[in-house]
């Protein structure tokens, strides 16, 4: 049951048949939630998928949000250890949870802030031997978070995540980012937010039920892939090891 | 439509005219200006291989895809872009638009691997573009290099004219449209634009910069502030196919002329189809009945012609009005009509006419006579 269910996630993302190379190379994929519905739970799932043992697959994760023990907590959970994966070399783990960006226009410096993030990137990326360069993904947890590193400026922050994506074209890495919907729904234009979905291969929103809240039913997913051409929707229940997915009524 | 877009663009500009602009914009319920876009740069760049269009070389300006995006697309094609390096530049304002590449190769062993080498005979990095003048010479430069001075014309493609304008103000750009448009050397131009990004009054500035605005509309509104419906899943999966594509050319004396069409987002690519028209709708939804419930182009051509009691007046004619009592007492002097009675006789047999038929002879006609008399109250 767990086996099949979860498999409609991955069936949307197109990474139910094989995990090499990665199906997500080359793309931007972005999730979206809201208050009322976490989608850290789709990071995660795309985390344990990456670091899967069938794969070769290197994850750096940029951590805005959560120290390294949340991570490391969670994945447990779902069977995947952080810290030999770290060892291995194929987890990498950017704690930028104090990263404080210097104020205005010259403190955009190559020394501080985020030019300096995404040359470590950069710098972690180019050190890999070539073989596995495409197979890297890029976490970004969260953009918000990110947003008020960035002293507010959301074009400081598009600007980084421009040059993440000429990241994905240049070595074929994946990018994967999350943000919430809801702290733009009383901007008139959310710019930001649009553009994001815009810049999105793979766009994943995460919504609570139209009816509200249920015991069974923890929520809904769509995922519009725009490479494939397809839009699913499925509702989902976040269980202590796993997350079950499933089609409307069926669960 | 499509079509008469690519022709415009092709044909180019007139001597003495700005160059033709044609805005492609969308919005995020149907994003597909960068399938459009992609589809009239293979469009015209093979029309400027054939040496069929005014223009001898393009110029494309990225900065939303890498210049190897545009290069495969066209490859796609069946072009040989290795050899075509004398008809296409790519302006790379991608790989490095803010120069932190740069920046950061000068503090540190900072080693830029790209695919630049791969591309450099077709690309060429920029890397400064929060200064629309340097752009301005760039591009120009890049063109000239193609074609070479003198008269010879050269196209223009940037994507995408947002990123023109998170780094630089309205005016700014506008003026780097315009100066480009107006540059003698140039044949025609095109830009795309997602117009949610930005205020009316921006999209709007850039709609005056061109002759041509095409945009993408879903083909099916969302119902918006509804989450989580499924309705709306099932609007989204439509919208996601498919969108309406409308098309407004403006002539040069003004004249605005709007089509639109419906275009099919496949994995190939790009389709365009004619509406499904309002008239083919309205035929659809007509029960098939014995008789017919409407008149063929005859019948309704002589339905027009018939000139209505009273529609005369006034046009130098004794007015006539049919009043049966007067027609009866007139009746001696005209022609003797017995059961027909002409209400009114036209010349002109290209107009139609009221015959009427009274039912019998015993038949009164109207009259002011109350016909209520008999009634007992």
């Amino acid at each position: 049951m767990n086996q099949r269910s979860s498999n409609l996630l991955d069936e949307a993302l197109g990474l139910d048949q094989v995990i090499e190379p990665w199906p997500l190379r080359g793309r931007v994929v972005a999730i979206e939630d809201q208050v009322e519905t976490s989608g850290s739970f789709v990071l995660h799932h795309l985390l344990k998928r990456s670091l899967s043992p069938n794969s070769s697959n290197v994850t750096i994760f940029i951590a805005f949000s959560q120290p390294f023990s949340h991570y490391d907590r969670i994945l447990r959970k779902l069977g995947c250890n952080l810290v030999s994966q770290r060892d291995n070399s194929r987890f990498f783990f950017f704690d930028m949870l104090k990263l404080q960006c210097p104020d205005g226009d010259e403190g955009i410096t190559p020394e501080g802030g985020l030019i300096a993030l995404y040359g470590k990137i950069h710098k972690t990326i180019s050190a890999l031997p070539e073989i596995s360069w495409k197979n890297v993904s890029i976490i970004i947890d969260d953009l918000s978070l990110m947003e008020v590193a960035a002293n507010g400026s959301s074009d400081y922050v598009l600007d980084f995540l421009h040059y993440c994506r000429t990241l994905t074209s240049e070595f074929d890495c994946s990018l994967i980012t999350l943000n919430h919907e809801d702290i733009y729904s009383s901007e008139d234009r959310p710019t930001f937010f649009i553009q994001m979905e815009y810049l999105a291969d793979i766009l994943i929103k995460a919504e609570p039920l139209a009816t509200g809240l249920a015991t069974d039913v923890h929520g809904q997913l769509t995922v519009s892939n725009k490479g494939r051409n397809k839009v699913s929707n499925f509702h989902f229940k976040v269980k202590e090891n796993v997350v079950e997915c499933f089609y409307p009524g069926r669960s | 439509m499509a079509e008469s877009i690519y022709r415009a663009l092709r044909d180019g500009a007139l001597e003495g005219e700005l160059a033709p602009a044609l805005t492609i914009k969308d919005s995020v319920a149907s994003p597909f200006a960068l399938q459009v876009f992609s589809h009239v740069i293979s469009q015209l760049f093979s029309s400027i291989l054939a040496g069929k269009s005014q223009s001898r070389g393009l110029v494309v300006v990225s900065f939303s895809r890498s210049p190897s995006f545009y290069l495969d697309l066209l490859k796609n094609k069946g072009t040989d872009v290795a050899s075509s390096n004398k008809q296409i530049q790519i302006l790379d304002c991608y790989s490095d638009p803010l120069g932190w590449k740069d920046q950061l190769a000068g503090s540190r062993n900072f080693t830029a691997l790209s695919n630049e080498a791969m591309v450099s005979s077709n690309a060429i990095v920029f890397r400064e573009v929060k200064h629309m003048d340097k752009l301005y010479n760039s591009i120009i430069e890049l063109g000239k290099g193609l074609v070479g001075g003198g008269k010879i014309r050269f196209s223009i493609a940037i994507d995408s004219a947002d990123e023109m304008l998170r780094h630089a103000p309205v005016s700014s750009v506008a003026r780097l449209l315009s100066n480009l448009r107006s540059h003698d050397q140039i044949s025609s131009i095109f830009w795309l634009l997602h117009s949610d990004l930005h205020e009316a009054r921006v999209t709007a500035v850039l709609e005056y910069l061109s002759s041509i605005v095409a945009s993408l509309e879903p083909s099916h509104q969302l119902a918006n502030g509804q989450r989580g419906d499924l309705e709306n899943f099932s609007l989204i999966k439509h919208n996601s196919k498919k969108g309406k594509f409308h098309v407004r050319f403006k002539k040069r004396n003004g004249r605005v002329r709007v089509m639109s069409e419906e275009v099919h987002i496949e994995q190939s690519g790009i389709n365009f189809a004619s509406l499904p028209s309002e008239g083919a709708i309205n035929q659809g939804l007509v029960p098939k009945v014995q008789f017919s419930l409407q008149l063929s182009e005859k019948e309704r051509i002589d339905k027009a012609n018939v000139v209505l009691p009273f529609e005369h007046q006034g046009n130098g004619k004794p007015i006539q009005i049919y009043d049966g009592r007067r027609s009866l007492v007139d009746s001696k002097h005209e022609r003797p009509v017995s059961a027909v009675e002409n209400v009114q006789t036209n010349e002109n047999c290209g107009s139609g006419e009221i015959i009427y038929y009274r039912d019998s002879d015993d038949e009164m006609p109207d009259s002011d006579e109350d016909p209520d008399d008999d009634l007992d109250i």
